[in-house]
């Protein structure tokens, strides 16, 4: 009888995957950039000498553009997966509860309003407007889907999603109508996710956040395992479920607004990838959550390609390539998981 | 020895336990019985330090508002009527559960030890790999019962561990209830082994139980051995239905 489950193969195999995934999107693009270009530009950068256009591009747009790519999908698949721990259900993810919609609210008020009311928290500000939107819409969905007796209802819980979620892109639809043109342009990039506006920023503030918020999550994983057997049985196991809930849903909302603060609203990359991972080995959220960081850089760094490929040299925004799949995902998923409804 | 002091806990201005003073003592079974709504649960949920009550419950000599959830995990397992987990989990990883009171990030050899030893008990080994949600209402309580008792495994130099039931018997059938009773029994010779369980079955009560605890309205009608409780006076004054006491080579069967 064996005790354990060992994930060394999977670990291997999406580990090199993400290698190789890395790289071509290190290459591929508007400009196709050189092997030699990219070991050249890093030596050049640290040389004085003068550097190339094709370098310049790789290191000032492609290599932060790349990174924080796999930051983005990191911390949306592992908002994933702490979500549906919580929230005891495999449907559920961030975009359905309200915190990317909030958070696209809070954003596009910032751009808007933010001149406005002379609001400024340097390179935070926007991150932090965003933040607080899509913590604000969390609780209210998490507040008004909570039944006495603390049971959470995933009818209820996705219902007042859907409604939350209306409002709050009913603010988006009105901020972008007060908008003037610039700022419209910010406000509908955002709606629908783009990697284009990386920077060197970004792939510092989203690093930060995918960083702690991983090392804080871990020591979340087996409360969150315990939980799969609901509260009660939880409470049994010794868990502290308020502060359980407290620190998933705050772990949750910082991952998914300081990355919707940067690239815009990408969904459906929290719900396709603990799925995924179920299907190759185990529910274990230690487990789930590890690996939801690697497939979800892979995939999102795959679906960046697709976004950058596609309609070359023009872009499609990168939510669109996600919506595409998945939502043929969640309608799969809502078809075989008829008993949790 | 669990103890318990005038206990009285309410929902709203509904009383569900009033003045409940009673102690359980290891190497017995301790059987709660009573009508729905008579507070048999709500008992095993204060003494689990689930919902707030007053008065005073001691563990041992340990006052338990003095106890740590986490703490408390350590020696006290309770096994609830029927469990289901939200994902697709295999038995062993539920049984190890039990375990997660005692480690921090993997579960070293002890654990291991637990979980493989409550596995045999229960007769559960041979599902180990199984999903447990594939898994019959039988075969789910058997591993909910292992993994239970694999949270309080291994004796504590000096303490009680403490086992609470909560109507674990309702979803099975005749054969599997009275195969859990005698697990039950064998579990009882250990005698730092703290054993309060609800059940509904009077027969089943009367036949297993040490010692019956018959409550009615939140409050203590009679405590004692069975043949002192399971009356027919005190079953018609709680339950309101009159029965039938027969005796059959020495046991009581009670019928309505």
């Amino acid at each position: 009888m064996q005790l354990n489950r060992n994930y060394t193969t999977v670990w291997i195999v999406l580990s090199i995957a993400l290698g190789v995934v890395f790289f071509f999107s290190l290459r591929l693009g508007a400009i196709l950039i050189g092997t030699e270009e990219i070991f050249s530009s890093v030596s050049n950068y640290f040389s004085s000498d003068a550097l190339t256009l094709n370098e310049r591009i790789f290191l000032n747009i492609r290599l932060p553009r790349a990174i924080t790519c796999l930051e983005v999908g990191a911390s949306l698949a592992m908002a994933g997966v702490l979500m549906q721990a919580l929230f005891r259900n495999p449907i559920v993810e961030p975009g359905l509860v309200g915190t990317s919609s909030g958070a696209a609210f809070g954003a596009s008020l910032y751009f808007v309003l933010g001149a406005t009311f002379q609001f400024n928290a340097g390179v935070w500000t926007l991150p932090l407007a965003a933040s607080v939107g899509g913590a604000l819409a969390t609780v209210v969905v998490f507040l008004l889907s909570h039944r006495k007796g603390g049971t959470q209802s995933i009818i209820s819980l996705l219902l007042t999603g859907i409604a939350v979620n209306a409002l709050c892109l009913s603010g988006v639809g009105m901020m972008s109508y007060l908008a003037r043109d610039p700022q419209a342009r910010s406000i509908t990039f955002w709606n629908l996710g783009t990697l284009s506006g990386a920077s060197w920023n970004s792939v510092l503030l989203i690093g930060a956040s995918t960083l702690i918020c991983f090392f804080v999550s871990l020591r979340l994983v087996k409360s969150l395992n315990a939980l799969a057997m609901g509260e009660e049985e939880a409470l049994y196991l010794g868990v502290n479920m308020n502060r359980l809930k407290i620190s998933v849903l705050t772990v949750t909302v910082i991952l998914v607004a300081v990355a919707t603060a940067f690239v815009g609203v990408i969904s459906f990359i929290g719900l396709i990838v603990p799925h995924l991972l179920r299907l190759i080995k185990g529910s274990d959220n230690r487990y789930l959550l590890i690996g939801s960081v690697l497939l979800g850089a892979l995939l999102l760094s795959l679906a960046d390609l697709a976004a950058r490929l596609l309609l070359a040299p023009a872009e499609l925004p990168i939510g669109i390539v996600t919506s595409a799949v998945g939502v043929p995902v969640f309608i799969l998923l809502l078809r075989r998981n008829r008993h949790y409804f | 020895m669990l103890k318990l002091e005038n206990i009285s806990s309410s929902i709203g201005s509904k009383k569900l336990l009033d003045q409940i003073s009673v102690s359980f003592f290891p190497g017995k079974i301790n059987l709660i019985v009573g009508p729905n709504g008579s507070g048999k649960s709500t008992l095993i949920k204060v003494m689990s330090k689930q919902i707030s009550f007053d008065g005073n419950i001691f563990y041992e000599d340990v006052n338990l508002r003095n106890i740590s959830w986490r703490d408390l995990s350590k020696f006290r397992a309770v096994l609830s009527q029927h469990t289901d987990v939200a994902f697709p989990l295999k038995v062993w990883e539920v049984v190890m559960m039990g375990r997660y009171p005692h480690f921090t990030t993997s579960p070293g050899k002890p654990d291991e030890q637990a979980v493989r030893e409550a596995m045999h008990y229960f007769e559960v080994h041979s599902l180990a790999d199984r999903n447990y949600s594939t898994l019959s209402g039988g075969e789910k309580q058997r591993v909910n019962f292992a993994r239970v008792l694999a949270q309080i495994w291994f004796s504590i130099p000096g303490r009680c561990r403490y086992l609470f039931l909560d109507e674990p018997l309702t979803f099975l059938d005749v054969n599997f209830q009275y195969q859990f009773m005698k697990k039950l029994q064998l579990l009882e010779q250990k005698n730092d082994l703290v054993i309060v369980g609800v059940v509904h079955d009077l027969n089943l009560a009367s036949k297993f139980g040490d010692s019956i605890l018959l409550l009615n309205e939140g409050r203590v009608t009679s405590f004692g051995k069975p043949v002192e409780v399971l009356t027919a006076e005190n079953i018609e004054r709680s339950f309101k239905i009159k029965p039938f006491i027969f005796q059959h080579e020495g046991a009581m069967i009670i019928s309505f």
